[in-house]
């Protein structure tokens, strides 16, 4: 059984310094591409600097390790967070961040397997990749009943209106899959407008636990929160397990947050009502230094 | 003549028949006791599609994931991604069919080593009517780049493309039939991916019909009947329709005067297409495709529908004796 290493208060304070950074590589190369998704990326900060610097077995200097953990981004549009959390820890260089959806680059506008080392699969259409997570966990669990090796699959919570993802979850469900976890990243945002609106997803909690999911749900800008809730995951026996993460829409960029247009917008073409076009990217970057999610900010 | 690894008995009424389904069955059996790391996966077709013989030997490597098709198809990429060689069968309809941008995106796109079984293949499944035959499945799959798209002649061949697939590093497609079809090949041949067959042969022909799949028995009956009108015609059966056997078809186009397709498919898309395509580009040669124009199949016998859809030995001769000159 892994156990999940105690954070401590430098812990803590380092993960959100990681999480600063990646969010202002996430603005930084989505600028310079000038498509893509905004607020997922920004939202999941916190848990992918938890997940690569500190959960996971992995080493970005031998990315095909055999052991490693995996991590499955089956919402594929949320990439910018997997690229820039990813160059953070040692994959690639930072620069290459700002190669985000041109051409020739290893950092596509939905992420590629075989462009770049450490990814684990393909992604964008929405809803497959928790059945690839299942198809790892089960292989897994093929070679070693016991296993301690652990799939993270991360959703998003517009996906799980994909028919495949409760396909994936019955599968789980019947399987006992306990080396499997999945992480939702509860923002209530889609493209169209917000979850409740577009398709209501709720009781959530209702959903998986019926599909013999074992469920949490946290705070997931809270790293404490989330390590303890990954930690309880791999200490249930027989159940593939969730954590609903409840994010805020874009955190870290105050005037970005909880709106459902900064879903698939970079800054200079989101909403204008809160910060002129011309302005978005220098606002954020600005906001992200100072106080919007910054070291000082989590300190208060 | 007919060519020395086939059996005479295929020019005949007395050809044995028998189903290429229990060759895949059979197939993965062997290829799982070769291999550790092959394991199968069903969708709630176990039997039918002869997955049960797998399951029944080996019962920790088989993953029965109830009728859920695109789920399938994205579980067996997650357990490639693990080092497994995972089989996915089901009927062709819905397995590729259903789980098109499944395959397209988690198997083809991941490079994942996946091998797709596609059972009930083409308007033979009889009875079960247009909902559950698939004649789509060869287009489907032929546009998934690195997909190998094979059609096995019979229970024979089946067997050998199985036991190579699970040897081959990539995605493979293989549709298989229902119905017990004529047995065209000898149990010890061996399976060249890529190579088309000779299957027969005269001198200085000029016309030349090429088949994928099952209907090898109608398509050489033809040619006897066509040579023995004196029509000197040969015939060559694509066992691979991708990747296609080019130089084959380089040859055959320089010959013949006229080629006829011959498939349990839409014309649209499928094995003739693939063919038509390199012939115009490279040696252009009058292609006439024979298979399903362009319209869903119904309920019937095999015989009445593969009659009905000009799948057939009549369709065939009146084909060769409209077109060629």
């Amino acid at each position: 059984m892994l156990l999940m290493r105690y954070l401590s208060e430098d812990d803590v304070r380092s993960l959100q310094k990681q999480a600063n950074a990646i969010r202002q590589s996430i603005i930084e190369m989505l600028v310079a591409a000038g498509s893509g998704h905004t607020a997922g990326p920004l939202d999941m900060a916190d848990i992918f600097a938890l997940l690569y610097f500190h959960v996971m077995r992995h080493d970005p200097q031998n990315p095909d390790w055999d052991e490693r953990d995996r991590l499955v981004l089956s919402a594929g549009h949320i990439c910018p967070v997997l690229y820039a959390t990813m160059a953070h820890a040692g994959y690639f260089p930072v620069e290459e961040l700002l190669t985000l959806r041109q051409f020739g680059s290893r950092l596509q506008g939905h992420p590629h397997r075989t462009a770049l080392p450490g990814i684990e699969t393909s992604s964008g259409p929405l809803g497959s990749g928790l059945s690839q997570a299942v198809g790892m966990a089960l292989a897994a669990r093929m070679d070693n009943p016991y296993t301690a090796q652990s799939i993270y699959c991360v959703t998003g919570d517009g996906e799980l209106q994909e028919g495949q993802i409760w396909e994936a979850a019955m599968l789980a469900g019947k399987e006992k899959l306990h080396n499997l976890v999945t992480i939702v990243d509860r923002n209530g945002i889609q493209i169209d407008g917000y979850t409740k609106d577009v398709m209501p997803l709720e009781s959530l909690r209702d959903k998986w636990e019926s599909f013999g999911w074992h469920v949490q749900e946290v705070d997931g800008h809270n790293v404490r929160q989330v390590n303890d809730a990954i930690g309880k995951a791999h200490s249930i026996y027989a159940q593939p397990s969730v954590i609903i993460a409840h994010t805020i829409a874009a955190k870290g960029v105050d005037v970005f947050e909880r709106d459902f247009r900064w879903h698939g917008n970079p800054p200079g073409k989101g909403p204008e009502d809160r910060v002129p076009r011309d302005k978005q990217a220098a606002v954020a970057l600005e906001k992200l230094r100072t106080l919007g999610g910054s070291i000082e900010a989590a300190d208060r | 003549m007919l060519h020395e690894s086939l059996d005479p008995n295929i020019l005949t009424d007395d050809a044995e028949v028998a189903h290429t389904r229990d060759g895949f069955g059979r197939g993965l059996v062997a290829a799982g006791e070769d291999n550790p790391q092959v394991v199968a996966l069903c969708a709630d077709l176990t039997e039918s599609t002869r997955t049960h013989l797998f399951a029944e030997q080996f019962p920790e490597r088989f993953v029965q994931v109830g009728v859920a098709e695109q789920n399938m198809a994205s579980v067996a990429s997650g357990m490639a991604a693990m080092g497994k060689v995972p089989f996915i069968a089901s009927y062709a309809m819905f397995s590729p069919g259903r789980s098109w941008e499944q395959v397209r995106t988690t198997i083809g796109y991941n490079e994942a080593n996946v091998k797709i079984i596609g059972a009930h293949a083409g308007v033979s499944v009889g009875p079960d009517g247009a909902t559950h035959q698939a004649i789509e499945d060869i287009a489907l799959m032929r546009v998934v780049p690195g997909m190998t798209v094979l059609a096995p002649v019979d229970i024979h061949e089946a067997e050998r493309m199985v036991r190579w697939a699970a040897t081959y590093e990539g995605p493979v497609y293989i549709r298989i039939g229902r119905e017990k079809t004529p047995v065209a090949t000898k149990r010890e041949s061996t399976f060249e991916p890529g190579k088309a067959l000779p299957a027969y042969t005269v001198d200085e022909a000029t016309v030349t019909l090429l088949s994928t799949g099952t209907v090898l028995g109608s398509v050489l009956r033809a040619a006897v009947s066509l040579n023995e009108q004196g029509v000197a015609t040969n015939v060559y059966h694509f066992a691979s329709v991708k990747p296609l056997d080019t130089a084959a078809l380089d040859t055959i186009a320089a010959a013949s005067q006229l080629i006829v397709t011959i498939e349990e498919h839409q014309v649209a898309g499928g094995f003739g297409s693939a063919v038509a395509e390199y012939v115009a580009a490279n040696e252009p040669t009058k292609v006439v495709r024979l298979g399903v124009q362009d319209q869903y199949g119904q309920s019937g016998t095999p015989a009445e529908l593969l009659a009905h859809y000009g799948i057939d030995a009549d369709t065939i001769i009146g084909t060769v004796t409209t077109h060629h000159a």
